[in-house]
């Protein structure tokens, strides 16, 4: 086993342990501090197969505002005092369900595709950046989703602003 | 000798390789302690910013500051140093003790860890990733995390309120900073560090005068100083969200807002103060470090100098601050940038700087012309003062009270 192996094997049970939390644990802000482990971990998985860009929007975007938006809702509706509640509602089988059978259907994909992202390993860094930025802007590629999205992003926050505005 | 480190760092590697173990564990050794060494530094330079800090601020003030242990009271922050770490760690009961004992060391961590992508030298990096700015961003975002974790895990009323305070602080003015760093990254190219240090043949405060300023405004309000500390309000929420913290864990605390401070400082040096750059910096490197540490305590001094003269701003009036006025500003100087560095490509150095320049100067005036406009049209909200002279009794006071 190669060290990268090994660091491989270390950050993925961590992560897969801190998921597990988030999901199970009965203290609201804890799997939410939870969560960010396991975005911390994914994000670390990122740099393993070298992806440096995604790794930082993943720590930038999701940590830096999800996660952190995340926690400040739940200090500012909750009653942290009295932080144990149920995680689960009666509809917990079906969700396990459906989660397993993604979990199957990625796995089959990943399996039988023969692209194994770990094996291909060096994706170059520096130009990745300056091909994802054409790509975004390219009106053969995404620029059209591209576009949408910032729409839809901008029809959020003029709604937040409507529903903010008090008169 | 005019490159000390890397000799160092070769004659080490060497070392180990002839001691015969693999290539990437020595690799990974090496990293490991150089890793140690930028942390430590950076530690180390919080004890002098301490006494420079007093010191400063004692001459501001018109006072001598700490002149009692050692010559110049050079001593005295190893005496508080000494102090501090003999109190006693006080936690509450009600405390959440994973969270609340991580969030200290969170809080250093996040800052130390912006140092692993500074070039120090020419020579002298600890790792050159090619999105270096956006890294910078992404690690300021632990910083948060450990403020919202002290804050709840301490089962205090004000240290939650101080930390919901400090993350709605913190949040807004990441806007404009994220749109900052983005001009200097538009000048150089390039997202990293290096790059951006090597595209500096002008420096980019030159180029552009906006971002600096409000790169600087914003990540002071950042860290939460004067003006800006609102964090720490000892009549609405005591000492904010470190209010439970005793001992070496409100050092912590402190020391990372003290190398907060610094660290910006040499962010401004390094996007704006052209890093490393300077007479003979490139053949001899060892003078890099002299003037990228040259140009980071200056960075220091002007905060020190804008904290210990500005008075503190209101909470409303400060989110005001970043959404009305810095983040437009900051927007429309990065549309002027973009089309001028489109328009000045093939320009000489001179035209490209004169451009550049040229045109922020008229952005600022342009904006304070709006301000004085805004002020003009202003509805006058303040009473004005219609009273009576001050020494004579009023008419009506038919014996109320004589």
């Amino acid at each position: 086993m190669s060290g990268l192996e090994i660091v491989f094997l270390v950050v993925a049970l961590v992560t897969l342990y801190a998921a597990l939390e988030v999901v199970t644990t009965n203290n609201l802000i804890h799997a939410a501090l939870w969560l960010i482990v396991t975005l911390l971990g994914v994000a670390t998985l990122y740099v393993l197969l070298n992806a440096t860009f995604l790794a930082v929007v993943q720590v930038m975007v999701y940590i830096g505002a999800i996660a952190i938006l995340m926690i400040f809702a739940i200090m500012l509706t909750r009653k942290i005092g009295e932080a144990a509640e149920d995680q689960t509602n009666q509809n917990w089988p079906v969700a396990a369900v459906f989660g397993f059978l993604m979990f199957a259907g990625l796995s089959v994909i990943v399996v039988f595709s023969g692209k194994n992202a770990i094996m291909q390993g060096a994706v170059d860094s520096g130009q990745i950046v300056t091909e994802l930025g054409q790509v975004l802007v390219s009106p053969n590629a995404y620029v059209l989703p591209f576009e949408l999205a910032s729409v839809l992003l901008l029809a959020a926050l003029v709604g937040a602003i409507v529903v903010a505005w008090k008169k | 000798m005019s490159d000390p480190i890397s000799l160092i760092s070769t004659w080490f590697h060497n070392l180990l390789l002839g001691w015969g173990l693999p290539e990437g564990l020595v690799n990974f050794i090496g990293d490991f302690i150089g890793a140690g060494v930028v942390a430590t530094v950076a530690m180390l330079v919080v004890i002098v910013l301490i006494w420079v800090e007093r010191k400063v601020a004692g001459r501001m003030q018109d006072r001598f500051g700490p002149n009692r242990a050692g010559p110049y009271g050079l001593l005295q922050p190893i005496a508080d140093v000494i102090k501090i770490m003999t109190k006693e760690l006080i936690t509450p009961d009600g405390a959440d003790l994973i969270p609340y004992n991580f969030a200290p060391i969170l809080s250093v961590a996040a800052v130390l860890l912006i140092w692993a992508v500074v070039p120090f030298a020419s020579t002298v990096v600890g790792t050159d990733i090619h999105v270096g700015a956006l890294y910078i961003i992404a690690v300021g975002s632990f910083g948060i995390v450990a403020v919202l974790m002290a804050g709840w895990s301490s089962d205090n009323k004000f240290a939650l309120l101080g930390a919901a305070r400090a993350v709605a602080q913190m949040v807004s003015y990441e806007v404009p900073m994220v749109l900052a760093l983005l001009i200097p990254v538009l000048l150089a190219g390039s997202m990293g560090l290096t790059s951006i240090v090597a595209a500096q043949n002008v420096w980019f405060i030159v180029l552009a005068p906006i971002a600096a300023l409000v790169f600087l405004i914003a990540s002071m309000a950042e860290v939460g100083r004067a003006p800006f500390d609102l964090l720490e309000a000892e009549s609405e929420i005591v000492a904010g969200f470190h209010t439970e913290y005793s001992g070496m864990k409100f050092g912590m605390f402190y020391v990372g807002e003290f190398l907060h401070v610094f660290t910006i400082g040499a962010l401004i040096a390094t996007f704006f103060l052209g890093g490393w750059r300077g007479w003979g910096a490139e053949t001899y490197p060892i003078l890099g470090f002299v003037y990228f540490y040259a140009k980071a305590f200056l960075g220091y001094f002007v905060i020190t100098w804008i904290r210990l003269t500005v008075p503190r701003i209101r909470i409303d009036h400060m989110l005001a601050f970043s959404w009305k006025f810095l983040t437009p500003l900051i927007l429309a100087a990065l549309m002027v940038t973009a089309v001028l560095v489109k328009m000045l490509e093939d320009a000489n150095v001179w035209v490209y700087s004169l451009g550049l320049l040229v045109a922020n100067v008229l952005l600022i005036w342009a904006t304070v012309e709006i301000l004085k406009w805004l002020e003009r049209n202003r509805t006058p909200r303040r009473q004005t003062f219609k009273g009576r002279p001050v020494a004579v009794a009023p008419k009506s006071s038919t014996s109320a009270n004589s």
